[in-house]
């Protein structure tokens, strides 16, 4: 049985059912109890699990990331909220040096997510609340990463981020949250982390993404389509850490051309090494140069003019496929 | 609460085993054997072993480098101090990481990283979850006066006393943050007064008096496990080394170091038990020959083991499905060293 839902509602009822089936889980955040959180993912937790699962902080993001590491360490499950990916910056700390590498030095498992909003909004959220932090987090051995793109691998990522014994960020992208909705299974749903996800199956070139640009390179798949046909394979990782090299390989060993679209700025943003995988491990099959359409290398600014000419979206993406497949 | 005289031989035990296994060690690094550097606690023994001394089994505690007393109270042997010291692949750390950075879940100890204000927040969420789940356990942590400029500390501070854990915070106040003395760490007068200032208990105490500081901490987790929330305790005490063996602290003045000389932890319980009429010469020879004793045979038996594998570094960054969390409370089944 599936039911269609939001993105929003798909983390909501990942959560929910973990907490029904766990007591060990719990919620820890700011303003996420009585305010149900600044995007409500969690409205209404309050109400049926109680003050003591749903948890709200004083705006402390270090010390939410350090505590639920150590409620992690007596046997907790715990989800912490950072309203922002952006402020994820102000307890990267714990995160970087603390949590992530607790199971090497000693070996104890830290089951613990921090989910975060992440991305741009397309609306002027402006540079702190537009960020896509995921290379940051990349670098840091110990540490999944996941970047959901459409609501049933919301929950079913989120689910599996849940009951994975390491410490796992879980970056929702804000711009999906109610924009998109879809089919999603009710019940248990369980996507395993690694796995990516043929989006759109095709044989002309490869689009690699994950997140919101998943999706907008579904739509300039669907725009290659309709007026160039052209049929383009889109990847979407799903997680970045750890990623589906080989799930990437084999299509760009199908199609022979590969375009790693990612909404981070484009300098060390994780698809450059995405790109530098491609070029060490399929150059004999690839047709054309490894491509590549990232967020510009400045803040995410806030004016809707800046903000366009920041990210990539369909159009861009469409555009350099065109290219790519003219090579 | 007054201590019993096994209490109090407890007490002049663990210092003293403390300092014979920090004397040894420094021996050891001398010759080359130690992997990485070696921080010692000499001068501040009587702070691990007053507070964890005040800890129940099931408690769990974030020591840091200088505090060898709270290993050996929650039952560390010397050997794996000693294999750990060497990086040793059967070690706590299993060579991945060095010196007293030793985790143990078994035995409540979370294993520290040199960020130590770090160790602060990580004890609020321990407390945290012992009171969702109303277990009468308490967490206490250590940390220096230097960790209290960081803003970790604040924000971990804050929110045990915001969210009212059961955590006892103690700061070993030992006048020096590497080369950095503490007025150019803090204006106020002290770290204790800060306690109010979050609307939490707090209290100062001699960091040198053993018995002092075992009655505050035990103050303090009864406290805590009653419900009573977090204190903030400042031992007052001073590093009598340099920050690490390779730092000759020139930098600190040599009264200063002679006034706190006279004022060591050992010697003064020591003092005290003579003239309770509880210690003599020839139980002071017989303790000293019985450390020297099992320090080198914890020396011997660590040397002994085997060293880590170059391809050991690849094992481990991740857990993997199955591996429980545990806690002091297990039956055992957890996992501890960081071995493969």
């Amino acid at each position: 049985m599936s039911h269609v839902i939001s993105y929003l509602e798909a983390i909501r009822e990942a959560m929910r059912q973990a907490m029904r089936d766990d007591e060990r889980v719990f919620l820890i955040g700011e303003d996420i109890a009585t305010y149900g959180g600044v995007y409500k993912v969690t409205d209404g937790f309050l109400d049926e699990f109680g003050p003591r699962r749903v948890i709200d902080t004083p705006i402390a993001e270090n010390a939410i990331i350090g505590a639920a590491t150590g409620a992690a360490l007596v046997g907790m499950r715990p989800i912490a909220e950072i309203q922002f990916a952006d402020f994820i910056a102000s307890g990267f700390d714990p995160l970087v040096n603390m949590t992530s590498t607790i199971h090497y030095r000693w070996g104890q498992p830290v089951p613990l997510v921090v989910r975060a909003p992440a991305g741009a909004t397309w609306a002027s959220a402006g540079p702190f609340h537009s960020q896509s932090p995921e290379a940051w987090f990349a670098q840091v051995p110990g540490l999944k990463v996941v970047m959901p793109a459409t609501p049933a691998d919301a929950k079913g990522l989120l689910t599996a981020a849940i009951r994975d014994p390491n410490p796992v960020i879980f970056l929702e992208q804000k711009y999906l949250y109610r924009r998109l909705k879809g089919e999603v299974p009710e019940g248990e749903h369980v996507v395993p982390l690694g796995v990516a996800r043929i989006a759109r199956a095709g044989t002309d070139a490869t689009v690699i993404a994950y997140g919101t640009m998943a999706h907008k390179a579904e739509l300039a798949a669907q725009l290659l389509a309709d007026e160039d046909d052209i049929a383009i394979e889109v990847v979407d990782l799903r997680t970045i850490v750890p990623w589906d090299r080989a799930a990437v390989l084999a299509s760009v060993a199908k199609t022979g051309r590969a375009l790693v679209v990612y909404e981070a700025h484009r300098t060390a943003g994780f698809g450059a090494e995405i790109c530098a995988t491609i070029a060490e491990e399929a150059f004999a099959q690839l047709d054309a140069p490894v491509g590549r359409l990232a967020g510009l290398d400045t803040p995410v600014p806030a004016h809707p003019a800046m903000e366009a000419e920041y990210l990539p979206d369909e159009h861009k993406i469409a555009a350099a496929l065109r290219e790519l497949v003219a090579f | 609460m007054s201590l019993s005289n096994d209490d109090r031989y407890a007490l002049y035990h663990y210092m003293r085993l403390s300092r014979a296994i920090e004397d040894g060690a420094w021996a050891l690094a001398g010759q080359g054997r130690m992997v990485g550097r070696l921080y010692t606690g000499h001068g501040q023994e009587a702070i691990p072993v007053g507070c964890a001394t005040a800890l129940a089994a099931d408690d769990v505690m974030a020591p840091m480098y200088r505090d060898m007393g709270a290993h050996l109270v929650r039952g560390m042997e010397p050997w794996e101090i000693f294999a750990q010291y060497m990086g040793k692949r059967g070690s706590s750390n299993a060579g991945k990481d060095s010196g007293l950075h030793m985790g143990d879940m078994k035995r409540g100890i979370i294993g520290m990283i040199s960020v130590l204000p770090d160790s602060l927040p990580v004890a609020v969420g321990v407390a945290l979850a012992f009171r969702l789940r109303d277990e009468a356990r308490v967490a206490m942590t250590f940390f220096g006066e230097g960790s209290t400029s960081t803003g970790a500390w604040h924000e971990a501070v804050n929110m045990a006393a915001v969210l009212d854990v059961p955590l006892v915070m103690i700061c070993e106040n030992n006048g020096w943050a590497l080369s950095t003395p503490a007025e150019r760490e803090f204006r106020g007068a002290t770290i204790a007064e800060r306690a109010s200032a979050y609307g939490i208990a707090g209290a100062r105490v001699d960091g040198n008096d053993v018995e002092a500081v075992h009655r505050t901490a035990r103050e303090a987790v009864e406290r805590a496990r009653s419900g009573g929330g977090p204190t903030l305790i400042e031992c007052v005490t001073m590093r009598m080394r340099g920050h690490s063996i390779i730092d000759p602290a020139e930098y600190v003045p040599p009264e200063q170091l002679a006034a706190w000389a006279v004022r060591d932890p050992i010697d003064r319980l020591r003092e005290r038990l003579v003239a309770d009429g509880l210690w003599d010469d020839g139980r002071e020879a017989a303790m000293l020959a019985e450390h020297k004793g099992i320090v080198d045979a914890a020396i011997d038996r660590a040397a002994a083991m085997e060293d880590p594998h170059p391809q050991d570094v690849y094992e481990g960054v991740f857990a993997s499905d199955g591996q429980t969390t545990d806690t002091a409370t297990s039956d055992g089944s957890t996992t501890t060293g960081a071995g493969a």
